[in-house]
């Protein structure tokens, strides 16, 4: 899960971490009472999940309540690359001396946490990293040991942050590595961390993204949810507890597992259709998760044929044949369905599937054939996939098949 | 030959219950009745019973005592997996297989930093992996182990769970056999990667050519096509699942996840296909890549 700003910026304050004084509006009034509460100058900034919002003119400078009027009227409701500005963040405006930049994140090759600073802030690190590689100081943390003051404040003397700054951003590191791994975050992120004429050193944003697996030990991320923008079909499959991602063809697919989901689009795509979603139904996948899916696709109006693709490691066959045929006897489903099962208890899913088995609802043997099935029953053209039986197999050819790219 | 566990890999179940629903009763006895060598289950509240005729043991260390269990299959929920893996390790199991989905990723970090450090002899699988199976030797896990089919001269390594049971398919129905298939699980620190099985595969005289499922996301696949141009003479056939994905969304899990250019399937396909490894476009053509090298072998 993505935190807006503010809330990033209200997660670090749990650990002490200097953000400035500010409070979050969604109407022009809220903007004038949370800038009088911050006291003048104020900044008014756009609370998107989207980069460039100050190009964009959703970051503005505000002398006094007049100006708080113009600019929170102004930002409230204006789109930002799709992304439609709902709430405001007003702070307290801050003199900036330099501008630094700093994160913990998970680097997946080394297995361990890795610190970025560097004395290059307020730009984009990926631009840094290119033109100017030397200027981010990278460490790697194990996570066992964890980040201690003295290793900190050798990061910030190798990221050559100047001399009156390094106690402040060091213990900011500390603070902020806590918050990384108590917080159970995925990403910390300051740009930028600043440095005031006055000496002293605050994070002037916030970006932090949380691990939705360790939702379980944090019961205070409610309070973060509900503010995400949803496609309604993903606020359903989210609160059915499916793994759903929507897409703009007309083959419904479900599959197990999140490899064979996207292998099942990757071979729709290949015989000529189009994929209208990736559906993952997990592993223990049983009557009760195969019906929800079910509903989830049945109101996607762009649906004209169903594909589901199940291999049965911990889902066994049966369940997913059950399933099915309570998810036909509880909703109308509108489309045909093709299925191909394999794997654990398939023969026995299938003998329940033949019992009943009609033009709405087709059982294949295999990927291809059934990914050609519903393509061919949605309507769409179908052509032959690399690897079916109609053509040889293409090895090494990295383009891909049959599929308009 | 086969690699990581064979006919001598003695399992112990971790967390083994004779209730109804137990999911590790339910793996655990296929695995038995596939000829894997289940040897003891652990569950502190039953010690001293059985299920089915397995053994129950308070600890994995009293089944290490009492049983000589060489390996460990963790099937318990994400709360109580790290804490079972490090139990496993602290025992003295050199192989540890854990299923478990959903295990927080600072969790993940600390407890494989915790095996690197402490108990180098100990290799974990997964988290988040169907398991590994020798076919006609040993299957641990999840794998249905009728899809699998003894005597190589393929070896199998998958990120993604049901496309490993796919690729084990494709590959049997060909009358193709494997040596061992390993899934190591799509997580973002797994204990297992493409490359400790690409190198054990390259160590092993009966794996004559590898099957590698990957999938979008990250970077594995990219560092496992620089290791097989380096250092693998056996040929690689690989597929990489998410060629269609679009980027920024989550396909299913944390792993696979295209980030700007970073971690799409051309990325993945491109580098394999400079490395030397043979790229298909969806798993039976991989399959018929496959069939088509072991013919020349």
């Amino acid at each position: 899960m993505d935190l807006f700003e503010y809330q990033g910026k209200q997660y670090f304050a749990r650990w002490d971490i200097p953000v400035s004084k500010g409070g979050v509006a969604d109407t022009v009034d809220e903007a004038v009472t949370q800038a009088e509460a911050a006291g003048y100058p104020v900044v008014v900034k756009a609370q998107v999940q989207v980069g460039g919002r100050g190009k964009a003119g959703g970051i503005k400078l505000a002398a006094d309540a007049d100006e708080v009027r113009t600019h929170a009227g102004n930002i409230l409701g204006m789109d930002i690359k799709g992304h439609v500005v709902k709430r405001l963040w007003i702070e307290h405006a801050s003199d900036i001396a330099k501008e630094y930049y700093a994160s913990f994140t998970l680097d997946r090759a080394a297995k361990m946490h890795l610190a970025m600073v560097s004395a290059e802030g307020g730009v984009e690190i990926e631009s840094v990293a290119e033109t100017n590689p030397e200027a981010i100081a990278k460490l790697h943390i194990d996570p066992v040991d964890g980040l201690d003051l003295a290793a900190a404040r050798k990061l910030v003397e190798d990221a050559n942050l100047d001399p009156e700054a390094r106690d402040g951003a060091a213990d900011i590191l500390v603070k902020l590595y806590k918050c990384f791994v108590e917080g159970d975050a995925d990403l910390v992120e300051i740009n930028p961390l600043i440095l005031t004429p006055e000496g002293k050193v605050h994070a002037l944003d916030a970006k932090v993204t949380l691990d939705d697996s360790a939702s379980f030990r944090h019961p205070e991320w409610d309070e973060f949810r509900g503010l995400e923008v949803m496609d309604p079909r993903d606020a359903l499959a989210k609160s059915k507890g499916l793994q759903y991602v929507g897409l703009d063809g007309y083959v419904g697919i479900i599959a197990n597992g999140a490899g064979l989901g996207m292998s099942t689009c990757d071979v729709v795509k290949q015989v000529g259709g189009e994929p209208a979603n990736f559906l993952d139904i997990g592993g223990g996948a049983n009557a009760e998760v195969m019906a929800n899916a079910l509903e989830v696709i049945n109101t996607d109006e762009k649906v004209k044929a169903i594909f589901i693709n199940i291999f049965g490691g911990i889902t066994r066959g049966e369940d997913v044949a059950n399933g099915i045929v309570t998810a036909l006897g509880r909703v109308d489903i509108k489309s045909p369905i093709v299925i191909r099962l394999d794997g654990t208890n398939a023969e026995q899913g299938r003998a329940i599937l033949a019992e009943h088995e009609s033009d709405r609802l087709i059982s294949l043997p295999t990927m291809i054939e059934a990914a050609q099935k519903a393509t061919e029953l949605a309507g769409g053209n179908v052509t032959a996939a690399g690897g079916g039986k109609v053509t040889a197999a293409g090895g090494g050819n990295v383009t891909p098949a049959g599929g308009k790219k | 030959m086969s690699i990581f566990v064979d006919e001598k890999t003695k399992v112990v179940i971790q967390g083994l219950s004779p209730s109804a629903g137990n999911q590790a009763a339910y793996h655990g006895l296929r695995n038995k009745a596939y000829g894997t060598q289940v040897v003891a289950g652990t569950n502190p509240g039953r010690a001293g019973q059985d299920v089915e005729g397995i053994p129950l043991f308070a600890s994995v260390a009293d089944a290490v005592k009492e049983t000589g269990a060489t390996a460990s299959f963790i099937s318990v929920g994400p709360t109580a997996a790290p804490s079972a893996i490090l139990e496993a390790a602290e025992a003295g199991i050199e192989f540890i297989v854990c299923i478990t989905e959903f295990i927080p990723a600072q969790d993940e970090a600390r407890v494989f930093n915790t095996l690197r450090r402490s108990f180098p002899a100990t290799r974990l699988l997964g988290p988040n992996c169907p398991g590994i199976i020798s076919p006609g030797k040993c299957n641990i896990g999840i794998t249905s182990g009728d899809i699998a089919k003894a005597g190589g001269p393929v070896g199998l390594v998958s990120r993604s769970g049901t496309v490993f049971y796919q690729a084990l398919y494709e590959l049997t129905q060909k009358g193709i056999g494997q040596t061992t298939g390993v899934g190591i699980g799509g997580d973002p620190v797994p204990g297992t990667t493409f490359i400790d099985c690409l190198a054990a595969f390259e160590a092993d005289p009966e794996t004559k050519a590898v099957l590698m499922i990957g999938e979008i996301g990250g970077s594995e696949e990219e560092r496992a096509a620089d290791f097989i141009a380096k250092e693998m003479s056996k040929p690689v056939v690989c597929y990489i699942a998410g060629v269609t994905a679009p980027p920024g969304k989550k396909m299913g899990h944390a792993g696979a996840i295209i980030s700007g250019s970073q971690g799409t399937a051309k990325a993945k396909m491109d580098a394999l296909s400079a490395a030397g490894a043979q790229v298909a476009l969806n798993p039976t053509e991989a399959g018929e890549i496959m069939a088509g090298l072991v013919e020349k072998l």
